[in-house]
């Protein structure tokens, strides 16, 4: 059996979106490899969690729950343990989810002691399970296939389409606790960015703004926008660094990576590692006062000009044009 | 403290690719460090050192899976102060994450290192998995994207704050552990050692290496391993079928004026 198995993660009692991805791309490799999808949760109380999501019908015959304290706060040193012992339990042959930073941190480790291999951030599922990745900053796509008894991936969020919901439910399935062990680290503290804005990965529309807005107060009238347009705030890496906004806005080669249907550049030059973050997303505009900036090169509509000029007027123009 | 920091060398980043035969032509690339190993190395050196001072309260080793002949990248770490170096010979791009992350872990063992630090992500491969398997093979702890790490006087563990999805993550591990470190890990105050002085301020970024250092880098030691002395095997559980440059965008255009940009995004791109 080549069963998939895909790592489920929740916040305040609910799957969170960010899995949808993840258990899409898993069901394109059952697709291939004649398996069957599985869920995995690991919670302290996993059931009601493993119920509701059976009951989603995402696709998934099996929902495999692990019940232990250790695997709250999410810890890589507990999860690895338990997604090790669910694998020898259910003997999975492929395991992954979505490319988020718990499962990031989670996977390598527990396929390092299954001695099994690990491709990162697919982008696409190809015959006899060859998987495509993007490398040097999405200057290339990488297409790999790995050999053993089990094999790991994630899933890259924004190029799959999120699993919908209302197929046939799942069976809900316990697995007996492994010895689970966090390795004496302890979670002290998670500070959240507060935003009432949705998640950069998952927003429609991404405005970004770079070191070319100079100071957070100036990210207001970007902000404005982003809010008339109901998206998510993101900036270059000069901008995180500089302090005007917080790090976790960061899009690119090691920020977030987007795809939405709009993402608007402001400000920023696009550095190979920006453009790598953000060079998905369907329709790219770019305002930089430097005609020269390489930004243009991969924008579908580039604006020529100092933002402190023509964000104003965008602003406003967007406001008539949304109220006609 | 013994400190292992990895470390490997890639192709310019800032040179394009070159396609050929379903694969990318390296032959005439430049090869520079990667950057999140510089600071790796950096933050290190940031542990150890008490600033202003001669004082080390670790040693630095730095130690890369790298071609015979192809060790400059190790020269520049030792030059930016790292106190010696292991390399093991061997073409790193035959080789596979299982592969390197055993390698890694056998000499962290040898050497009775306490912690393994290590740069998030190669900026040519991208895996975002060696420092985890590294954890995982050695039973240790670990906190992966750190942005800040912070040690009291003569601690036996480490705080670090991690960058996690929705925001930040502090993470107290007990040592030995692996550390995997972001971007922002090489911030003025970023990395503290409880004997630095607490309100001493780095210059932001990894350090460049001094004229001296240079001078001092060719007479470290460098320890020279082979796969089979570390009695580790090509796992080869890999295998690249096709390196291909993704699809281009089409040619966008250049639009006069806010009015019309607006205008284009309703009616052409239909986005608004
Ligand atoms: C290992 C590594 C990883 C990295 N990862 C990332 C990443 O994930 N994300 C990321 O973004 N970067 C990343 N970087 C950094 C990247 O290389 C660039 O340095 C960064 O993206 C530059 O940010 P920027 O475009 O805001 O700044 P700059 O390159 O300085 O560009 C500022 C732009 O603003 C324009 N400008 C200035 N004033 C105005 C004005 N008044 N009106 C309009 N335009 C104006 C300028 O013309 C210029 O084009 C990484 C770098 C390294 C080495």
């Amino acid at each position: 059996m080549s069963n998939v198995l895909v790592v489920l993660e929740f916040a305040d009692g609910k799957l969170k979106s960010s899995c949808l991805p993840g258990i899409t791309c898993a069901k394109q490799i059952a697709d291939t490899n004649g398996g069957e999808l599985h869920f995995l949760v690991l919670a302290a109380e996993p059931s009601p969690l493993a119920q509701a999501v059976a009951g989603a019908g995402l696709g998934a015959t099996t929902v495999h729950t692990m019940a232990s304290p250790a695997f709250e706060p999410f810890t890589a040193e507990a999860w690895a343990d338990g997604i090790v012992a669910a694998v020898h339990a259910t003997n999975a042959s492929v395991v992954g989810g979505t490319a988020s930073s718990s499962l990031r941190d989670a996977l390598p480790r527990a396929a390092a002691l299954l001695d099994a291999a690990l491709t990162s951030e697919v982008t696409a599922v190809g015959a006899e399970a060859v998987l495509t990745r993007p490398i040097s900053a999405g200057r290339a796509l990488l297409e790999q296939a790995s050999s053993g008894d089990v094999a790991f991936f994630t899933a890259r969020g924004s190029e799959f389409p999120p699993t919908e919901g209302g197929g046939a439910a799942a069976t809900v399935s316990e697995l007996e606790t492994a010895e689970v062990s966090t390795r004496g680290v302890s979670v002290v503290d998670i500070q959240k960015t507060k935003s009432t804005r949705p998640a950069l990965s998952e927003a429609d529309v991404v405005v970004s703004g770079g070191r070319g807005m100079r100071e957070g107060d100036n990210f207001k009238v970007l902000e404005e926008l982003t809010d008339l347009l109901g998206g998510a705030l993101g900036a270059s890496r000069a901008a995180t660094d500089a302090g005007m906004v917080p790090p976790d806005l960061q899009v690119g080669q090691t920020g977030k990576i987007v795809a939405p249907n709009l993402y608007i550049a402001v400000a920023i030059s696009g550095a190979i590692q920006h453009l790598a973050g953000m060079k998905g997303s369907k329709t790219i505009v770019a305002v930089n006062k430097d005609e020269e900036a390489p930004i243009f090169q991969v924008a579908d509509y580039g604006l020529v000009g100092k933002w402190e000029e023509e964000l104003p007027k965008i602003l406003e123009l967007v406001k008539a044009a949304k109220a006609g | 403290m013994k400190i292992l920091v990895t470390v490997k060398r890639i192709p310019d980043p800032d040179e394009s690719l070159k396609f050929a035969d379903g694969g990318v032509d390296y032959s005439a690339s430049k090869w520079v460090p990667n950057a999140f190993d510089e600071y790796a190395v950096e933050t290190a050196l940031r542990l150890a050192e008490v600033a202003g001072s001669k004082e080390r309260l670790a040693e630095v080793i730095v130690m890369s899976v790298c071609p015979q002949g192809q060790r400059q990248h190790v020269t520049q770490f030792l030059a930016m102060g790292a106190e010696r170096g292991v390399v093991v010979d061997a073409d790193d791009s035959t080789l596979d994450s299982i592969t390197i992350s055993k390698l890694i872990a056998e000499v962290a063992r040898r050497e009775e290192v306490d912690l393994v630090v290590a740069g998030k992500l190669s900026q040519d491969n991208e895996g975002n998995q060696i420092p985890q398997r590294i954890a995982g093979l050695l039973n240790w702890p670990q906190a992966c994207f750190a942005a800040e790490v912070r040690r009291e006087k003569d601690a036996k563990e480490l705080t670090v704050s991690r960058e996690v999805d929705d925001g930040v993550e502090i993470k107290k591990i007990p040592l030995p552990a692996v550390l995997s470190v972001d971007l922002r890990v090489v911030l003025p105050a970023s990395v503290s050692n409880g004997v630095t002085a607490a309100d001493h301020r780095y210059q932001e970024g990894a350090r460049l290496a001094s004229l001296r250092g240079i001078t001092m880098a060719k007479r470290k030691k460098v320890q020279v391993h082979s796969l089979e002395d570390l009695g580790v095997q090509n796992s080869g559980s890999e295998t690249t079928r096709a390196i291909t440059p993704p699809p281009a965008r089409p040619s966008g255009q250049i639009v006069a004026s806010a009015e019309e940009l607006v205008e284009k995004l309703k009616s052409e791109a239909k986005v608004l």
